[in-house]
């Protein structure tokens, strides 16, 4: 087994280029996904599904600055949203055909030669990341190019970033120099800087692609306290089995209830 | 009523990707494999206690249930000829891979139990087959609140404790009418008390779920599926009670079991329609990760 990869997006010095994005399309040959001017400022890709896979979200906020008491100065928040390839992954826990599988680089890809396009992986992700492609009827996402991965190159978003905004490599290297960088940004004035999905004990075992936000995850389209579905799974049986006892008993109650014929 | 809930998103756009099953595909499922394996036990029931009319029609309904029910799933995939992928593996953390295991039994022993006691061709294998049905109906029956509770969706997650007791009365109901309605008055009395039955267990486990869930519950009184839901529950309330009386005569018992498969199949409707509008609304999926995350810290 190689070693876990992952991705460190750091989005404080996202310039919104969509690189990514474009560099995503071309290497992975994904369809169009339609040219819609969403009139949420420079995003017109609007969010992930199963033709993006990477997708940068543009945020234009007025508030005060603090440096310079400049007030209502706009602020712009970009950030490139991609698969968080979590270590407890809903999509792969409830895919029934085993399409969706777990590399030797511990990302998760889907098989499309085997994905009979069931769907369930599309409601179970708690990011809304993986969906299911019109006309073609398999779900996609990004799989960290995989294919460059096994050559030995670095996926093409990161490649293609200008900024280093995204950051490919072993994820324990990732989330030593997001630290760094967030006490830096902390101590130099960014007090808002925070690390997102970098934790090993959040409810999806830590993401292994995590980003460096500057505001609360859910202005970046992004569930605050995601919580993998599958952890109540157990629960879930043990209530369902209670109600299947239930069922069976009633039946029977209804029937020696009304007596022998 | 539940406070206005402030919060932040992207544009008010979803967190969540809404559920993509189809309609009538998905919910009319639901109403067959609830009315598939509550009929299979009704099926040994009416066996053990001599009741053949009633066994007949119970066997037809648990077969004919799983088999449409089948066929349905099967269009229902993006990519229809994969089918048989389902039986690739056994995967116990999917709950539509243990489903399909599950409705593949529950198809089969059905079909035999059925066809055994039409042909009188192998009676003890019929016998073997139809008992068996006894163990997976039930399970055919409540699976499938686990397989919605197994998602993102907060209104289907957060009520997984409901939602097996919601649906294991909405299939007694619905296999109770079914029993009612295609057997003689004097045979069906056990299918009225299980209707009976059905009915005030998926009346009760309906109204503790949306008042345990608060603001997550919302979309099950919400909009479409808000209107489902009432007209669920009114048609399910009243073709219950009716069931109670419909001994007496045949347009009482026809009324009450279409009132209770209508009642069946809305709250089916019902809970398709709140699980896409739960996952359209960013609130559903922010708000409550927000409020733990607050309370935590």
């Amino acid at each position: 087994m190689a070693e876990r990869m992952g991705f460190f997006t750091d989005t404080s010095v996202c310039i919104g280029c969509k690189a990514c994005e474009v560099a995503c399309k071309e290497w992975n040959q994904i369809p169009d996904d339609g040219f819609v001017f969403e009139a949420t400022s420079y995003d017109n890709t609007g969010m992930l599904g199963a033709s993006t896979w990477r997708h940068v979200a543009f945020i234009e906020q007025s508030r005060p600055v603090a440096a310079g008491g400049d007030d209502g100065v706009d602020r712009w928040l970009m950030s490139s949203d991609v698969c968080k390839h979590c270590t407890h992954a809903a999509c792969l826990d409830v895919c029934p055909t085993g399409a969706l599988f777990r590399t030797e680089f511990d990302t998760v890809v889907v098989q499309s030669d085997i994905c009979n396009g069931c769907g369930y992986c599309v409601p179970a992700c708690p990011y809304g990341v993986i969906d299911r492609r019109e006309g073609d009827g398999r779900a996609w996402k990004c799989t960290m190019c995989y294919d460059r991965l096994r050559g030995g190159l670095e996926p093409a978003c990161a490649k293609a970033c200008p900024t280093d905004s995204i950051q490919f490599g072993p994820l324990d290297e990732l989330r030593a120099r997001a630290e760094e960088r967030v006490t830096r940004l902390r101590d130099g004035g960014v007090p808002e800087a925070r690390l997102y999905g970098e934790n090993p004990d959040d409810g999806v075992g830590g993401a292994g692609a995590f980003f460096l936000l500057l505001d609360e995850p859910e202005v970046y389209g992004l569930p605050p306290d995601p919580v993998v579905t599958t952890r109540d799974l157990p629960a879930m049986w043990r209530w369902a089995g209670m109600a299947a006892l239930s069922a069976a008993g009633a039946v029977a109650l209804a029937f020696l209830g009304a007596g022998k014929r | 009523m539940v406070p206005q809930a402030e919060f932040r998103s992207y544009y008010g756009r979803p967190v969540l990707k809404p559920p993509l099953w189809h309609e009538p595909h998905m919910p009319t499922y639901l109403y067959l494999g609830g009315l598939s394996g509550v009929s299979s036990s009704m099926a040994v029931m009416a066996r053990l206690t001599g009741r053949p009319r009633l066994d007949r029609t119970a066997r037809v309904a648990a077969a004919a249930g799983a088999a449409l029910g089948a066929g349905l799933l099967t269009a229902e995939l993006g990519r229809p000829e994969r089918f048989l992928n389902m039986f690739r593996l056994f995967k116990p953390s999917s709950p539509m891979s243990v489903g399909s295991w599950i409705l593949a039994a529950q198809g089969g022993l059905s079909a035999a139990a059925l066809a055994s006691d039409m042909t009188g061709i192998l009676p003890l294998a019929g016998d073997g087959a139809l008992l068996a049905g006894a163990v997976i109906g039930p399970l055919t029956a409540t699976y499938t609140a686990v397989l919605v509770a197994d998602t993102a969706v907060p209104v289907w997650h957060e009520a997984y404790r409901e939602l097996p007791f919601l649906f294991a009365g909405s299939a007694m109901a619905a296999a109770g009418a079914a029993g009612m309605l295609g057997t003689p008055r004097a045979q069906a009395g056990p299918a009225r008390a299980v209707a009976v039955l059905g009915a005030a267990v998926e009346t009760v486990a309906g109204g503790v779920m949306e008042r345990r869930l608060g603001l997550v519950g919302e979309p099950y009184t919400t909009g479409r599926a808000g209107r489902l839901m009432r007209a669920a529950r009114a048609l399910t309330i009243g073709g219950g009670l009716l069931a109670a009386v419909a001994g007496r005569g045949r347009a009482l018992t026809a009324l009450s079991g279409i009132a209770l498969t209508a009642g069946s199949l809305c709250t089916r409707f019902a809970i398709l329609a709140a699980g896409r509008a739960s996952a359209a609304d960013p609130k559903y999926t922010v708000v409550p990760q927000r409020e733990r995350l607050d309370a935590a810290s």
